[in-house]
């Protein structure tokens, strides 16, 4: 039997990005919409299938270094190519209905495979070069996705402001990566960490540090990059939005964890450059309470989610703050969980985006009031939304519960109580504005002409899809849990 | 897998359920509510179990154990048992969900699958509160029965359901959070990995703390204690955390009423039975006396509060208060009357309660008013619904056969016989709450039930529809035959009370060999 490269699901995600081109050059004028999103969903499901597969098989201890080091494919790689690829998969789904009356359809379709290609290699980037062409992989594709709706002002404005911010963090991002290479001489995260102990450079190391912290809070839109996030979830298609706060912010965490945890081992780092995990308790702490208050004085079901969507990558980030140096197993345990978080987080908030996409294709409107009364015409997918919010707000109907949990408990175990005292009291609040949309589609009367054209089959399969994927996950939460503080222990054991 | 089964049969129903015509919803949500109640009493025949769920000595029931996650340090399993407390409750709550299911067939005209299914949504929760016997377990199922309860209230709901949703909704969410962070912290700084609740109860009783965040063991307990306590409190409902009652009853649809009174609040016992005076009954030893108040506090504040209502849901609503006074009473006395007669007195007034909102609900769906002086001399048109109203009414005073006796007599005995300061006269105090029952459930019925007809309603009085008229005289047999034998809970019961008991000496000095 032929041995499959280690990179197989980031391959398929660009192969199939590619098919999805030739399909288009090969017959340009026909409409192709359903062919066009089953290849594509025949992609992102064999790449999370073929991720899956190499997790159990190779039980989690290997490590394929690939070309000189500049990529690596490990557990913690192939877990994020798993959340990549099947978000992927629901918004492909879901885009089917969604963009069935818009031109260049093809391009849409690519255009999300390679952004998803990046974002899978984001996860397997093992040099600072190959972090930061994968991160333009996954943001050039992304910019031209918000603005896809281009005769719709709202897309093209959130589009144009995604590209200034992003461009701007690249910038950042690169100074800092040159200013790190100045001082190290080396762009391999490995030969880095060597020459970080007793730099001599310390301050010089310390401003690259903090310049490539900025980089990835842009992907992750995390404060102080955040701004573009509201606007940009807001004025992009759906899906896309659904895309971006998912697939995209799981991206950026995975090669942000990759980068600190490899490339700056915190005692080292700590005692000649800056201590990075107070930082990062600091950006959790600002970017979760922004998150909520913020998502709590909305009157858009699209913009609470983008904020919402910014509440919980502070959340994820209590997984950087709480490490600390010389004690592995307990980093081990809370990175893992900021991963789980991510995984679950994958699944529900997508579906929760996809629900406004549902929404938008029905054309009912954007505020908490436009809602009112939607359960009464579509119970199916306003159970499947119930699902998602409670979730998302920690109650235990979905896996969210259990992924805040064990992120809660894992940061107390690290000894940082009061960072998951804040956590806590925000997730608390939180519950408020998910109830908004739960009540505003289950108990507030419809208003007299609400009426839902069709029943898109996509949409409704990804949503549905998503809901039992958030309730499968509170059952079948061990499986993955384990892989991913496997993960992070193998990250640890280097 | 008995349990298993069981929630499973009861979570499928409620999809099957949910699919279905509203025409059927109905009847077909009744038919499979019988499911779990013949599962549920066939688990009572095949009742094997000795002792309690959280002493070692305890042989427990249908026990099954799986790993459900293991991470790090934690295991969690999935961990479910019965004993003699947690038996009758099962009984109790797939009984009460059948008839109450009955009961909303007139007044449920809207979204019928939905409510249906919501109601089995939430029973099969409650089997999972009653069953659970790992914390996490019990905290998923304990959280989940607030989703369907939310709904009943704030979909099918009076003029003002929005508002008592979200009170209802807001009120016990915070109160879970509380209580959750207490218990956490507690078992956090124990020597055990696992939140089994068996194995968190030894811990604690062996008293090995690995930390006690600079607090000192006895301060940490009393810490957890109370915020336990307080959690559990809101769900009893005791004075003064009892606000969001009268307003969730008053706006639910009667078979939420029934099903919010005669279960959901003996979660709160149950759970402060389980948590607070197995775990740590030196805490409240040490602190009876503060609970006792509580305890008297709610009974003849709770009574005070019924007297002065014209609404007889808001009537029967506050006398719950009053009612679930008891029982905190009954536990705090800790001895083998009191523990024992408190865990009756949850199915007794489940059962009881159920059926004074059942009541309630069947005269308001023939005169679609409640108010007391609206209503005058209906006896005679609703003969069926009246005889049983004031056999509810005898049995909520505590009439001897009834259900009601058999719980408040053995309470009463344990309190008399407590050795916590001021037993007596707290249970001197608590007993005249009775007198104060007597007098508000007579004058209501006195005043609805008999003197000369009249009716300030556009609707004629008729008699009750029979599903209706056949659900309450189901509950009210099920009432007399509970008083009349109450053994076949009462020997479950006191063996599980026993190890409790046997725990804690100093509480039963008088009782020795004391027997149900």
């Amino acid at each position: 039997m032929v041995e499959l490269p280690p990179l197989t699901p980031q391959i398929l995600l660009g192969l199939t990005a590619i098919v999805l081109f030739g399909i288009d050059i090969i017959a340009p004028d026909t409409r192709k919409n359903g062919l066009l999103a089953s290849v594509s969903a025949i992609g992102t499901v064999a790449a999370a299938a073929t991720a899956v597969w190499f997790l159990a098989a190779g039980s989690g201890d290997y490590r394929f270094v690939q070309f000189d080091g500049a990529l690596v494919v490990d557990a913690l790689s192939l877990f994020f190519a798993f959340v990549v690829a099947s978000v992927a998969t629901l918004v492909v789904i879901g885009s089917y209905d969604y963009i069935e009356g818009e031109e260049h359809v093809s391009e849409y379709y690519s255009l999300v495979l390679l952004a998803a290609t990046g974002m899978s290699l984001m996860a397997a980037a093992n040099s600072l070069v190959t972090v930061f062409v994968a991160l333009e992989l996954a943001s050039l594709p992304s910019y031209a996705l918000v603005s896809f709706l281009k005769t719709d002002r709202g897309s093209v404005e959130a589009g144009l402001k995604y590209f200034l911010i992003g461009a701007l963090s690249s910038a950042v991002m690169v100074y800092g990566i040159s200013l790190v290479y100045a001082t190290t001489g080396t762009l391999l995260l490995d030969d880095i960490a060597a020459e970080v102990a007793g730099n001599q450079f310390g301050g010089v190391l310390g401003l690259g540090i903090l310049m490539l912290a900025g980089g990835f809070a842009f992907k992750t839109a995390s404060v102080p990059f955040h701004f573009w996030a509201p606007e940009a979830y807001e004025g992009a298609p759906a899906p896309i939005s659904a895309f971006l706060s998912s697939a995209s912010k799981a991206a950026g965490f995975a090669v942000a964890f990759r980068v600190f945890t490899t490339a700056f081992p915190l005692d080292a780092v700590a005692a000649v450059a800056i201590d990075w995990s107070l930082l990062f308790a600091v950006l959790a702490v600002v970017t979760m309470t922004l998150g909520n208050f913020a998502a709590a004085t909305q009157n858009e079901v699209k913009r609470m989610l983008a904020y919402s969507s910014i509440g919980h990558a502070g959340y994820v980030l209590m997984g950087l703050a709480a490490l600390q140096s010389g004690a592995a197993e307990a980093n081990a345990f809370v990175l893992g969980a900021s991963m789980t978080h991510l995984l679950v987080y994958g699944f529900m908030n997508t579906g929760a985006f996809l629900f406004v996409a549902l929404v938008e294709y029905w054309d009912v409107g954007r505020t908490f009031e436009d809602y009112n009364g939607l359960a009464t015409r579509a119970p199916v997918a306003c159970v499947a939304m119930t699902v998602f919010m409670f979730s998302l707000a920690g109650l235990p109907v979905g896996g969210g519960f259990l992924s805040k949990y064990l992120l809660f408990a894992g940061t107390v175990q690290a000894g940082f109580a009061w960072l998951a005292a804040i956590a806590a009291i925000n997730s608390a609040l939180s519950l408020y504005y998910y109830s908004r949309v739960v009540k505003a589609i289950w108990i507030e009367d419809p208003s007299d002409d609400l009426s839902l054209a069709g029943t898109p089959t996509g949409l409704y399969t990804a949503v549905v899809a998503a809901a039992v994927a958030t309730v499968v996950l509170l059952v079948a939460f061990d499986p993955v849990a384990q892989t991913a503080v496997h993960a992070a222990d193998v990250l640890f054991a280097l | 897998m008995l349990i298993e089964a069981l929630i499973a049969v009861t979570l499928v129903s409620a999809f099957v359920v949910m699919l279905a015509p509203d025409e059927v919803a109905g009847k077909l949500a009744f038919a499979l509510s019988l499911l779990p109640v013949a599962g549920s009493l066939w688990m009572f025949g095949q009742f094997d179990a000795s002792g309690n769920a959280l002493f070692e000595s305890g042989n427990l029931a249908f026990e099954t154990t799986a790993r459900w996650i293991s991470v790090g340090p934690y295991a969690l399993n999935w961990h479910v048992g019965l004993d003699g407390i947690s038996m009758p409750l099962v009984v109790l709550s797939t009984l009460l969900t059948s008839l109450a299911i009955v009961s909303a067939w007139t007044p449920i005209q809207e979204r019928q699958s939905q409510f249906y299914s919501l109601m089995l949504f939430m029973l099969a929760s409650l089997l999972g509160v009653f069953t659970a016997l790992d914390f996490f377990v019990w905290f998923v199922f304990w959280e989940f029965v607030l989703v369907p309860m939310y709904f009943l209230i704030g979909i099918w709901g009076g003029p003002r359901r929005k508002y008592a949703a979200i009170k209802f909704f807001v009120y016990t969410n915070v109160a879970s959070l509380v209580m959750f962070i207490g218990f956490v912290a507690l078992v956090f700084a124990l020597p055990v990995q696992t939140m089994d609740l068996p194995a968190i109860a030894a811990a604690l009783d062996a008293g090995n703390f690995q930390t006690t965040y600079g607090l000192g063991a006895e301060t940490l307990k009393v810490v957890a204690f109370f915020a336990m306590f307080l959690g559990f409190a809101v769900k009893v409902p005791l004075v003064p955390m009892h606000t969001w009652l009268p307003d969730a009853h008053v706006q639910a649809p009667t078979p939420a009423s029934v099903m919010l009174a005669g279960v959901l609040l003996k979660m709160g016992t149950y759970a402060l039975l389980r948590f607070n005076f197995t775990m740590l009954p030196g805490v409240a030893r040490d602190y009876a006396v503060l609970i006792a108040i509580f305890a008297v506090v709610s009974v003849i504040y709770g009574a005070m509060l019924a007297l002065a209502q014209q609404d007889l849901k808001r009537i029967v609503a506050y006398s719950s208060v009053s009612s679930m006074g008891y029982v905190i009473l009954g536990l705090v006395a800790y001895n083998v009357y009191g523990l024992g007669g408190a865990t009756f007195q949850m199915v007794a007034h489940g059962l009881i309660s159920g059926l004074m909102f059942m009541c309630v609900g069947v005269i308001y769906n023939v005169a679609h008013t409640r108010m007391v002086g609206d209503l005058s001399g209906i006896a005679d048109k609703m003969p069926v619904t009246a005889a049983v109203f004031v056999a509810a009414a005898f049995g909520y005073m505590g009439l001897p056969l009834m259900a009601g006796f058999a719980g408040e007599l053995f309470i009463f005995l344990g309190g008399f016989s407590a050795t916590f300061p001021y037993a007596q006269l707290f249970t001197a105090l608590a007993m005249f709450g009775i007198v104060v029952v007597a007098g508000y459930l007579l004058f209501a019925m006195q005043r609805v039930l008999f003197g000369p007809f009249s009716a300030d309603t556009d609707y004629d009085i008729v008699p009750a529809a029979p599903h209706d008229a056949a659900a309450i005289v189901v509950l009210v047999l099920l009432v007399v035959v509970l008083g009349t034998v109450p053994e076949v809970f009462y020997g479950m019961i006191q063996d599980a009370v026993n190890p409790m008991v046997d725990s804690l000496p100093e509480a039963t000095a008088f009782l020795t060999g004391g027997e149900l």
